[in-house]
């Protein structure tokens, strides 16, 4: 079995449209959309759209803070302003069928050995980070999965934990295949596909191949200036499509 | 989980169980066969009951990682593997010519023996760093030969790849290697240098030149720390047969900064295959071991030193090519010659630590005797010589990294590739002379070195040269 994760598409059509053509390299067989499918990015309506109809299909799809703020009755407090102004922005772009799609997604999705969930697995709610390997820890210390795939952070990282209980960090290279050993527990945290924070602008997605034990990150190269004009044409910050180009 | 029904005659993954080869510490190894399979196997069976022994399991998983990709003369090739939680094993060609530790146990060795399994040994860790791993265990245990003579690195259970997790990295508090052939920065726990591998390999070459082991076989930390202050006795103390330039070689390798070794495992290669190119230092003429002043000095080094900073194997080798200018010297190619020069000093000037061979080629001819010398008797070789010289003395690159080879050949392509393929050269920049219909139609020999290179070739032209009308049939250069 073949998955392809996509986590933090943040409304960026372009990004998402060059990973889904990436990954038709593959022969993927099924599809994990890992929370924060709007917000930032301009095309929130025709990103939830492509979700939804790979979710009638049988995708993977769970809630990220952007996406449960859009249903919110009072601002979320923890958002920055830019991101309070975009997620305001979106719930006026979007039909009601789209925003019901949303409100529906679970905050995690468990089956077999492996957990999907945005931000972590010790309270998923609350949307605290996996940014070092003391969270790294928790979060495996929360989940008798084997595997957990999460976003949220906008950084790609790998975490494993051994039968010594040492979690030990690791900075996936794009293209290349890493064996998630079967002794082993991993915590993948996935890159981002329409706002990357890693100094590289490219759009990341993740297939991991259930058979092979292999997981591979990719660097996908997508139309920055568009969907940077886009963000300034639809009235949102500037500074949502320039630090697109700087990977930011 | 332990392997104890294994016996000869049983099945396991599709393979039948011949007979036990090995049993160590860490794993068993089994002679096994397939029937689709015709060259032979064997299977590593680590041993560990109930998951409780996690040196054994995490150096199992660490070569399942690893094994599966690489490639090359210088691995087993990896045939099939099965992990935890069914029973776990490696298959994987079986290397029949035996390990160099049989050789360790004739030693003292002669020079010539010495360079030549060295350089064996370097090339196959020249191949493993390349492909983005760090053996970090090299020992004779783990050197074997192929009938042809080529190493095949073995175990690599300790190993790092460089674009993978290191599972070992927080595992242990203890630094993981043989006691006898760990490098000082292993000592201090650092796991991301490929010039430990070069250390260890120093150890081997001690070892076969003299009998003896450098630094002894130390048990705990403070005897493994030894190394980081205490210098090895020279080997022409131990052993007068060995000549200067092996020593040199060998203490080079065995310095406690990296960066006082060889760059690569490939420098330290071409280095053993040429030992007239090799600069000696004060290290050649060394009869006895540091006074304690310098060993102390360098004990306080050792205490002041912090973590030594994590590098890439990949990124260190890219810093460390053996480049190869391969110039022209006849008279009338003074323009391109010099335009070759400065094509060479440019990326010098990036390459700050890449090593220089200048070749030429002296055309022999293909029927009839070559009598070596010109009209007035002078020997052609050293006239030829003495010319590369002079060419690149205005590079003023420091003699240990530089080096110069006439060619004597028939064909001046086939040889300078010859040369690049085994010297492992990994740029070679060569001059095209400007184009010409006669040219265009014989081909050239800078377009036939493109053609056949093992590595990168950069053609360099004078610009805007007149088309100088000379036959093509002695120099080697033409249109790229």
């Amino acid at each position: 079995m073949r998955t392809a994760f996509f986590a933090d598409i943040h409304a960026n059509r372009e990004a998402l449209e060059a990973c889904l053509s990436h990954a038709e390299l593959y022969d993927i067989n099924r599809y994990a959309f890992l929370g924060d499918l709007i917000g930032y990015g301009a095309d929130p309506g025709w990103v939830l759209d492509v979700v939804r109809d790979h979710h009638e299909r049988g995708a993977i799809a769970v809630l990220g803070n952007h996406d449960e703020a859009v249903s919110l009755p009072i601002p979320n407090k923890t958002m920055s302003n830019e991101a309070q102004y975009a997620v305001d922005w979106t719930r006026s772009r979007i039909t009601t069928a789209q925003t019901q799609f949303m409100e529906k997604l679970p905050l995690t999705v468990e089956e077999s050995d492996s957990l999907y969930v945005h931000a972590n697995a010790w309270a998923p709610g609350d949307w605290e980070y996996v940014v070092s390997v003391t969270e790294a820890k928790q979060s495996l210390a929360a989940t008798l999965c084997r595997l957990t795939f999460c976003g949220h952070l906008h950084h790609p990282a790998l975490y494993n934990q051994g039968i010594a209980d040492h979690v030990v960090p690791f900075t996936p290279v794009p293209g290349v295949d890493i064996p998630l050993v079967p002794n082993r527990r991993w915590l993948v945290v996935l890159g981002s596909v329409g706002q990357p924070r890693d100094r590289n602008p490219a759009a990341c997605y993740t297939l991991y191949d259930s058979v092979r034990n292999m997981l591979t990150y990719f660097r996908v190269p997508f139309d920055v200036e568009a969907a940077a004009r886009k963000i300034r044409a639809a009235g949102l910050p500037d500074w949502l499509g320039a630090r697109l180009a700087m990977g930011v | 989980m332990a392997a104890e029904y294994l016996a000869p005659g049983s099945a396991l993954g599709g393979f039948k169980i011949e007979k036990l080869v090995y049993t160590g510490g860490m794993s068993t190894i089994w002679s096994v066969t397939r029937e689709d399979m015709t060259i032979p196997l064997v299977m590593k069976v680590p041993r560990c009951k109930n998951g409780d022994d996690p040196s054994s399991v995490v150096g199992f998983e660490v070569e399942l990682m690893i094994l599966p990709k690489l490639t090359g003369r210088h691995v087993p090739r990896f045939i099939k593997a099965a992990d935890f939680p069914h029973q776990p094993f490696i298959v994987m060609e079986d290397i029949p010519g035996g390990s160099l530790d049989e050789q360790r146990t004739e030693a003292p060795l002669p020079p010539d023996a010495v360079a030549t399994i060295g350089a064996q040994v370097a090339l196959a860790l020249h191949d493993l760093h390349r492909q983005y791993v760090l053996h970090l265990d090299v020992t004779p245990a783990n050197i074997l030969f192929r009938k042809s003579g080529e190493a095949v690195l073995i175990d690599f259970g300790l190993s790092r790849h460089d674009q993978l997790p290191d599972l070992m990295a927080e595992e242990y508090q203890l630094p993981m290697g043989t006691a006898a052939y760990i490098s000082p920065e292993q000592v201090l726990r650092v796991r991301s240098d490929p010039r430990s591998d070069l250390f260890s390999l120093g150890v081997i070459l001690y070892q076969l030149t003299t009998g003896e082991l450098p630094f002894g076989d130390p048990r705990g930390m403070a005897g493994l720390a030894m190394r980081l202050y205490h210098e090895p006795s020279p080997p022409r103390a131990l052993n007068k047969e060995c000549p200067p330039w092996l020593q040199e070689i060998i203490l080079r390798c065995l310095e406690v900064d990296p960066e006082q070794r060889y760059g690569s495992a490939a420098q330290l290669a071409f280095a053993l295959q040429n030992p007239d190119q090799v600069a000696l230092t004060s290290r050649a003429d060394r009869v006895k071991r540091a006074d304690l002043w310098t060993g102390f000095k360098r004990w306080l080094k050792y205490q002041k030193s912090g973590p030594i900073a994590a590098g890439s194997v990949a990124r260190h080798l890219d810093t460390v090519p053996i480049i190869m200018a391969a110039v022209d010297i006849q008279p009338g190619m003074e323009a391109l010659s010099d335009t070759l020069r400065q094509a060479v000093q440019r990326i010098f000037k990036t390459e700050q630590n890449a090593r220089l061979t200048c070749v030429t080629v002296r055309k022999t001819p293909l029927v009839g005797l070559d009598l070596g010398v010109d009209s007035k008797g002078r020997n052609l070789h050293i006239q030829s010589l003495v010319s590369l010289k002079h060419w690149a003395r205005a590079l003023e690159i420091p003699e240990d990294r530089i080096s110069f080879h006439v060619l004597e050949a028939p064909d001046p392509a086939a040889a300078l590739v010859a040369y690049a393929k085994s010297n492992q050269v990994e740029h070679i920049v060569i001059g095209a002379r400007s184009s010409s219909t006669l040219r265009r139609f014989l081909g050239s020999v800078s377009s036939q070195v493109v053609a056949q290179a093992p590595c990168s070739v950069t053609v360099v032209r004078v610009p805007h040269a007149d088309d100088i009308m000379r036959s093509d049939a002695t120099g080697y250069a033409g249109h790229g």
